[in-house]
């Protein structure tokens, strides 16, 4: 099978973790879903901060802080340019994914949504982009909406029309699915929002690392997503339109975020400090932006070239087995490198078991997401996932590993 | 830069002499902002006639930089129109100070030059910073 664009071997030899044995068998991680691996450049960059450049960020006026918060802010900078927001002022570091849409919850959420507003969601979120609105809409007195999943997990187009009205204040929706991989409509729902004023918030903690995303083209209101998740260390991010965050209050407050403070009162520095109090993982945010510059060089068509042709073969393949469910949809351009699926008669902690013995990461469970599990009359599934190291030769041990699994439960 | 240039005579005099320094009672602008990154304050207050600075004045605290940029740049604002004050930006007011500042420290001599530009025009970015 070709490899569009990606040098997948030289990409393999940039991850010093996969150069391993586990349990005797060469390592195959198939769990970038819930974080990915680290290149060497990325270590490398968290390494020399630490070794050459530790100080605190924003307020030294020594060698070392000028260096720290230039390499600080230069990674925001890359971010900014990656997703295409028109300011850096519009890019927020926070600890996750999570946090980022929660800020929303807690300072956009709590200022603009009130008693009797509606506030749509999809089956096909994970629990942190579900949680924070239940939350709010609790506090609130709003309700929260669900647009439905056909059989193959893709949102029902009439419910995404009947759903959002007048009534509805926020669409919170995923960019991707991490349990059916589904990629969403996101054009058609933000127009129809947008057409009725209503605002979206895109989780895009499963698009960002796999799409090229243009947060500008999209015009989406708010954009969460995690470095973790794309070649870099533990931080998120948080993007949002400069008119709307220049509006919210404060979201955490202390150090950094404050312009002047009195014994009665405080004022807000400028965007986008204003969202980022206390001292920041600079480490992490000096990893994001060697992660952003990887991921670059590559090219983000050609890396959802390269996961479209690994979960192309994937699903042909999982054809041909008997007795083994996927969840998601079939035509693999609506869908990004997920697999999750469910072999009969076994549970999916049992499965993962097997294939830890073989050397292959895969994650069993309900991945964060119950709603969607529910639907499908599942409790857990087991999930594989690729990224830019994967190669068919691993789809293809994940599938022998299925037949073992398969043949271990049938002798028993 | 050795620090006897940094902390030249120039700046010095003007730290510890200001000129320009005090309030104006019935000013037609008056500004005031705060550099988060240290708290320095600068208050300026402007009297304009026929579209021309009249008279000005400031007030605050800060180190000897931030202080002696605003001296110097009241000196310069008095006699020119607002048009002029427009056009003043970060490379007239290193020029003016004699001196290369560092990324944090240029905070400090640009704060009366961004008080004077919110005062006058309502703008509110430091004018080092590209706003996107």
């Amino acid at each position: 099978m070709s490899q569009p664009g990606l040098n997948v071997s030289a990409i393999r030899e940039d991850f010093p973790i996969l150069q391993q044995l586990v349990h005797g068998k060469p390592l195959i991680y198939l769990d970038s879903t819930a974080t990915s691996q680290k290149p060497e450049p990325v270590i490398r960059a968290m390494d020399e901060y630490y070794r050459k450049f530790n100080a605190n960020v924003h307020r030294g006026v020594y060698y070392l802080a000028e260096e720290a918060t230039a390499l600080y802010e230069g990674a925001r900078k890359k971010v900014q340019k990656f997703i295409n927001a028109k300011s850096y002022r519009e890019v927020i570091y926070t600890r996750n994914a999570t946090e980022a849409l929660n800020l929303v919850a807690y300072t956009w959420g709590r200022e603009n949504i009130h008693a009797g507003d509606e506030i749509v969601t999809t089956l096909l979120e994970h629990h942190s982009n579900i949680v924070p609105w239940q939350m709010l809409a609790k506090e609130k007195g709003a309700t929260l909406k669900f647009v439905e999943v056909d059989e193959q997990g893709q949102l029902l187009p009439e419910q995404i029309e009947s759903l959002i009205t007048e009534k509805t204040k926020l669409v919170a929706v995923t960019m991707m699915s991490n349990v059916a991989g589904t990629i969403t409509p996101l054009k058609q729902i933000i127009d129809r929002a947008h057409s009725l004023g209503a605002r979206v918030l895109v989780d895009g903690a499963q698009g960002v690392p796999h799409m090229p995303v243009d947060v500008q083209a999209l015009d989406c209101d708010f954009l969460a997503f995690s470095g973790h998740k794309m070649l870099a260390p533990f931080i998120g991010i948080l993007y949002g339109k400069r008119a709307l965050l220049e509006a919210m209050p404060p979201f955490l407050g202390g150090g950094d975020m404050i312009r002047e403070v009195y014994r009665d009162r405080s004022s807000w520095n400028d965007l986008p400090y204003k969202f980022e109090a206390g001292t920041p993982a600079i480490a992490e945010g000096v990893g994001m932006g060697a992660a952003i510059d990887y991921l670059s060089v590559l090219g983000m068509e050609n890396v959802r070239a390269h996961e479209h042709a690994l979960i192309t073969y994937a699903l042909n393949k999982f054809k041909q087995l008997d007795g083994v469910r996927v969840l998601g949809p079939q035509d693999p351009a609506n869908r990004g490198g997920v697999i999750a699926f469910d072999i009969e008669g076994t549970h999916p902690h049992d499965v993962a078991q097997i294939f830890d013995r073989e050397g292959l990461c895969v994650r069993a469970g309900h991945h964060c997401a119950m709603p969607l599990h529910e639907q499908y009359g599942l409790a857990a599934t087991t999930r594989a996932s690729f990224y830019i190291y994967n190669v068919p030769a691993e789809v293809d041990r994940l599938v022998e590993t299925i037949g073992k699994v398969q043949k271990i439960f049938k002798a028993s | 830069m050795k620090m006897d240039e940094l902390y030249r005579e120039l700046i010095l005099d003007h730290y510890q002499h200001p000129h320009n320094h005090g309030e104006i009672p019935d000013a037609d602008i008056s500004a005031e902002d705060a550099n988060p990154l240290c708290g320095d304050k600068i208050r300026i207050d402007i009297k304009v006639k026929d579209n021309i600075v009249a008279d000005v004045k400031f007030n605050g605290k800060g180190c000897a930089i931030s202080q002696a940029s605003a001296s110097m740049l009241t000196d310069e604002l008095i006699g020119k129109s607002l048009d002029e004050i427009k056009k003043i930006d970060k490379d007239f007011i290193t020029q003016m100070l004699g001196i290369s500042l560092g990324p944090s420290r240029i905070k400090c001599a640009l704060l009366p030059l961004k008080v004077v530009k919110s005062g006058i025009y309502g703008i509110n970015t430091w004018p080092d910073e590209e706003d996107e």
